[in-house]
């Protein structure tokens, strides 16, 4: 690239990154004294424990039922498979306070589900269980996504030769095709886990209490106004950011990556076999 | 099933395919029937597309035949799952498993048995993998990690990996057909003599007709989804019995004939009574072929630098065109009795010197050609 593209280029570029990062930078730029204070709010701790832990939960049950799901849609050609993959994808595009709403009439208090899960004592509306809930139908995609897409780079010849070997079909997944999509299933998970915690939309209509670290942040600007949300807020940014670099690096580390094939790459091998 | 491992009864590995149909995506197999006996090199000719791998990949139980049977020493096992057919399979990629060393590669069908049975200690796992290792000359090897080898150590651990298992049969898909020239002749070689070693009876898939030559006992030529022709490689190139076979086979001069060393740098290949200049590192009993648009055909004999200078008669003119295919039959003189039949060379040459030359059926002209021009490669064992 000359100097003159390059430039063109990096212009329009680094006004987008500047667009990102100013805005996060004020916030992190509240007096440290502050968010110390703020740190030492014992509604605030409750509040950030609640949503890293719920979004584990509801990441953990992604993992059980999602990477099922994503090797399913990797290696099958089922009839509906357009229509399952199309439902994956749509909590990206659904707004986050309808599926709340949507989650209100399925898991509310006197629907069907509400009531049977009732006996059982476990109550989804104001509950920890409906924030789970809100988080994992608003983020699963990402994981599923991102699992699928491990799969689907995984040549299945590579599953064929694990076969001949003497592995069972059950065998050869947990040999070989789970530990080499483990990354993508890692970092997928990691960006599941990281969309749930600042999910907002899903959960004030679902529970807005307990207060998930969003609805929090929402209830002291309504109520106070800007100055003192704005620890809040920039307390929670830099948790979020050290938790997400934090795991951003586990996942890559030792990742020489050099066998996982790209789609393309892996058509163009595949193409060429008969 | 009374026995979940067939493998380990010690079959010989006999292969009977019956009337298999299998569809898959673009390809499909039609009413392939084909006898591979115990012991036997058995090579699949065929161009990309003609659906090898999937014939394959159906005798090792990866796709189900749509109808038709699989027999392995007579049994059927046609509703077999793949791991429990005792068969090694080596693709042309080797697909070693890159999160595994390479130990842990070879390992791996060891490790898989030892868990359902209690003959996988460490110990016994270890001695199996270096024993094959070392027949494969991998063993300093064992640490690396698939993505640190080079393609010709790869294909070996890839080997190695599948005979480990001891399997009765051996399914190679076209396991030379991704390294660079000296590599593939080298490990062409070494696969002839595992076999030779080892016994086991290998299907070898392959587009490359020397390599079928080499290495194939018998070729079964398959293409679009049928198989053609099978035979021995003389009979396949003698004596092709379809349009399609020909013009794959190639018209091309391939003849057996004994390596002589020459002195000057040169080696002599023995064909019948003939002595031709060759330039090779080979020994023996060798295949050589000549393509034949190489080959210059004149009436006067000729005078030239040309090493390989042989008369004879047209004993036919076959028109395709532009390109105008002269048989010659050489007039060798006696020849030993028991040598190759007569040599007949087939040369190329164009339309426009067909008539400045105005050759004709049974007119004596001659041939010439240089040693660099013969191609030699290794001859099947046995």
């Amino acid at each position: 690239m000359d100097r003159r593209t390059l430039t063109a280029f990096a212009i329009p570029g680094a006004l987008l990154v500047l667009f990102i990062a100013w805005p996060l930078l004020r916030i992190v730029a509240a007096p440290p004294a502050l968010i110390w204070e703020t740190l030492l709010d014992q509604e605030v701790q409750r509040s950030i424990l609640l949503t890293f832990g719920a979004s584990l939960v509801a990441t953990a049950i992604a993992l059980l039922t999602g990477v099922p799901l994503a090797y399913l849609l990797a290696r099958h050609d089922f009839p509906a498979r357009w229509l399952v993959e199309g439902i994956i994808d749509l909590p990206v595009v659904v707004p986050h306070t309808a599926a709340g709403i949507a989650l209100l009439m399925v898991f509310g208090r006197h629907t069907f589900l509400g009531r049977v899960s009732g006996l059982l004592g476990i109550r989804f509306v104001s509950a920890i269980p409906g924030i789970v809930v809100a988080m994992l139908f608003v983020s699963m995609s990402f994981l599923v996504n991102a699992a699928r897409e491990g799969f689907e780079a995984i040549d299945p010849r590579l599953e064929h030769t694990a076969r001949t070997l003497g592995a069972s079909h059950w065998e050869s997944f947990w040999r070989v095709s789970l530990p080499m999509a483990w990354r993508n299933i890692f970092s997928g998970a990691i960006m599941m886990w990281a969309r749930g915690l600042s999910e907002f939309g899903a959960i004030v209509i679902l529970a807005y209490h307990p207060m998930v670290a969003p609805v929090l942040l929402y209830e002291r600007f309504e109520s106070w106004g800007l100055r003192r949300a704005q620890p809040v807020a920039a307390l929670m940014v830099l948790v979020s950011l050290v938790a997400f670099v934090a795991l951003r690096m586990i996942a890559g580390r030792g990742s020489r990556a050099g066998w996982r094939m790209t789609t393309r790459r892996r058509r163009e091998v595949w193409g060429k076999s008969d | 099933m009374a026995d979940d491992h067939p493998e380990e009864k010690g079959g010989m590995g006999e292969v009977r395919l019956e009337q298999l149909h299998v569809e898959l995506g673009e390809f499909s197999l039609e009413g392939i029937t084909l006898d591979v006996a115990a012991g036997e090199y058995f090579v699949i000719l065929g161009p990309t597309g003609a659906g090898k791998t999937v014939l394959l990949e159906t005798i090792a139980g990866i796709h189900r035949p749509l109808r038709g049977r699989i027999l392995i020493d007579e049994v059927d096992v046609t509703d077999l799952p793949p791991e429990k057919r005792g068969v090694g399979f080596v693709y042309q990629n080797a697909m070693l498993f890159p999160h595994l060393n390479v130990f842990e590669n070879i390992a791996f069908g060891l490790r898989l048995r030892g868990r359902r049975r209690d003959v996988g200690s460490d110990r016994q796992i270890r001695e199996r993998v270096y024993a094959v290792s070392e027949l494969l000359g991998i063993t300093h090897l064992h640490h690396r990690k698939p993505d640190m080898l080079s393609g010709g150590e790869r294909q070996r651990v890839a080997l190695a990996r599948a005979l480990v298992i001891t399997p009765r049969l051996l399914l190679l898909d076209e396991p030379l057909a991704a390294l660079d020239p000296a590599t593939r002749e080298l490990l062409q070689r070494e696969l002839a003599g595992l076999h030779c070693a080892l016994k086991a009876t290998v299907i070898h898939v392959t587009h490359d007709f020397e390599e079928a030559v080499s290495l194939g006992a018998r070729i079964a030529v398959i293409h679009q989804g049928k198989v053609l022709q099978v035979g021995p490689p003389e009979e396949i190139f003698r004596k092709p019995n379809s349009e399609f076979v020909a013009r794959f086979v190639g018209v091309r001069n391939v003849f057996k004939g004994i390596l002589r060393p020459a002195g000057d740098g040169h080696k002599l290949l023995s064909v019948g009574s003939m002595d031709m200049a060759v330039v090779t590192d080979l020994t023996g009993q060798v295949y050589g072929s000549l393509r034949p648009e190489d080959i210059i055909i004149s009436r006067e004999p000729f005078r030239s630098s040309v090493r390989n200078s042989f008369p004879g008669r047209i004993a036919g003119i076959a028109d395709r065109g532009s390109i105008i295919y002269v048989t010659v039959h050489l007039s060798g003189g006696g020849g030993a009795p028991e040598a190759s039949p007569p040599l007949d060379l087939v040369c190329a040459i164009t339309r426009r010197s067909l008539e400045e030359m105005a050759l004709r059926e049974g007119e004596e002209v001659y041939t010439a050609f240089k040693a660099s021009a013969v191609h030699v490669f290794p001859g099947a064992q046995g």
